[in-house]
């Protein structure tokens, strides 16, 4: 076998001329560019590129196949509106060999819009049926928290959007766990990819909120954010999802069907990670509010108690307990006094009946001089002379003593007629 | 009521505080207020000082769930 393939090729040498490349190449250049007259062309924009020098390159594409293009600065000067991706537009023409790379590409000279690419189209049509079936209610648009513990991402690990998120999450707020679940961001299977990695966050069910986006790209990089299962997926979510997925400009169908869209990753994880300077100073004021207001609640009650203490109403019982201890007191005084009193009377009762009592009895009357007189026999007072007759002993007593004496002489008379001198 | 997380922390927080300036309870509920007011401000000041955490990777095994560290380059 080997050897008859090698013989086939050497007769192909001895009969045929040798081109050099650039032989080759020249002989294409010239087939294509003078064969083929300038030609209008109707494709879908993408992979559109404005270089710095001015010149614009892009593709053409149709749904099988794709064309570069490339439209000088002096040219696209006058164009009327801005080439974007996903754009249907004509373009007038001439394919042209870039020698130096083997290629060959479409020098434009007129470019103009042609309705929608059929990307668009799609997009437009997918966008219209799930409005319609309200997936994008803003009634099902969840908040998302305010603190969450953890977050899930889902996009590319090796992606500049991964490392945008992931910088942004731990300068705001550190504490936050990340999980990121590894998925293909473009290409056929990472529609699916991405359908996997939700369902696998709801299963997982440890984050608060998912970001699920890549980085900027053409719109077919960004294709898989507009499919129909990813949208799905992202509205069945009971985790809340914020989509981020390509530049401000660039909108798909997560995004409106996400809970929030983050204009990129970088917004979304500021989106999603509260900012923990701010919520240090949030909590300064409510701690501070409630310091404040549980010290004028004090206050007030403290008020509140002295104008009770003062109300009549509560001041009456000590009051009253007051006034009849004071009753207490003036009936003590008032019985102690009284007893007093009687006391003192009775006292000076006492003084004065002894006082009568020494007045109206003998004593006092023998001290004047006066004197008893008895019969010391009989032992009866001789109050009369008739009972008296002389020679008879009677007993006569002074105060202080007495003695017995005989009668010698009786004579009538009343005392006056007496004069007495008193010692 | 749900596991306390900063969250509803700082919900109940703010509940305290419109609570306590509308002075209508009594000393005993301020008291009360005030109390779970400081429990709950400590719990989020914790919340806020966690330290740094590493990224994961969210790795499904069959049915089962594993977290792994993030491959250093």
């Amino acid at each position: 076998m080997c050897v008859v393939e090698s013989d086939r090729m050497d007769q192909e040498e001895v009969f045929a001329a040798v081109y050099s490349v650039s032989e080759l190449t020249r002989e294409i250049k010239s087939l294509l560019e003078d064969h083929l007259p300038p030609v209008w062309l109707q494709g879908e924009l993408s992979n559109f590129i404005r270089h710095s020098s001015g010149h614009m390159y892009f593709s053409l594409k149709d749904q099988d196949a794709q064309i570069a293009g490339v439209m000088w600065r002096q040219r696209n000067l006058l164009l009327t509106f801005t080439p974007r991706d996903g754009m249907q537009v004509r373009v007038f023409g001439q394919v042209r060999v870039y020698e130096k790379r083997g290629t060959y590409q479409l020098d434009v000279l007129k470019m103009a819009p042609a309705g929608v690419g059929a990307l668009q189209a799609a997009f437009e049509k997918l966008k219209a049926q799930l409005h319609a079936e309200g997936l994008f209610d803003a009634d099902r648009k969840r908040p998302l928290p305010r603190f969450p513990n953890a977050v899930g991402i889902v996009t590319s690990a090796t992606g500049a959007a991964l490392r945008d998120i992931v910088q942004i999450i731990r300068r705001r707020a550190p504490g936050l766990q990340m999980i990121l679940r590894p998925t293909l961001v473009q290409g056929e299977e990472a529609a699916e990819d991405i359908v996997q990695a939700i369902r696998e966050f709801n299963e997982f069910d440890q984050v608060d909120v998912l970001i699920v986006g890549r980085g900027g790209g053409s719109l077919e990089d960004l294709w898989p954010f507009n499919e129909e299962k990813v949208a799905r997926a992202i509205r069945a979510s009971h985790i809340p999802v914020v989509s981020a997925v390509g530049h401000e400009i660039d909108f798909t169908i997560a995004d409106f069907v996400a809970d929030l869209r983050a204009a990129t990753p970088s917004a979304a994880a500021e989106l999603v990670a509260p900012l923990h300077s701010a919520l240090r100073q949030d909590l300064r004021e409510l701690k501070n509010r409630c310091r404040r207001a549980f010290e004028r609640s004090l206050h007030q009650h403290r008020d509140r108690l002295m104008r009770l203490r003062s109300h009549y109403g509560l001041r009456r019982p000590a009051d009253l307990l007051y006034q009849r201890r004071q009753r207490v007191d003036e009936l003590l005084q008032s019985i102690r006094s009284s007893c007093r009193n009687r006391l003192v009377q009775d006292q000076r009762r006492l003084a004065h009946n002894r006082q009568l009592l020494t007045s109206l009895g003998p004593e006092s009357v023998l001290r004047r001089g006066y004197a008893l007189c008895w019969d010391e026999q009989t032992r009866h007072l001789v109050t009369r002379v008739a009972a008296v007759t002389p020679g008879e002993t009677l007993t006569v007593q002074l105060h202080d003593g007495r003695w017995q004496g005989r009668v010698d002489e009786i004579s009538n008379g009343k005392w006056d007629q007496v004069v007495v001198e008193k010692k | 009521m749900n596991k306390l997380n900063f969250e509803n922390a700082m919900e109940r927080l703010e509940e305290i505080a419109d609570q306590l300036e509308d002075g209508s309870q009594s000393l005993d509920e301020s008291l009360k207020l005030f109390a779970e007011a400081n429990k709950l401000a400590a719990f989020c000041t914790g919340k806020l000082d966690e330290a740094e955490k590493k990224l994961k990777i969210l790795i499904k095994d069959q049915d089962s769930y594993t977290l792994d560290d993030e491959e250093t380059e």
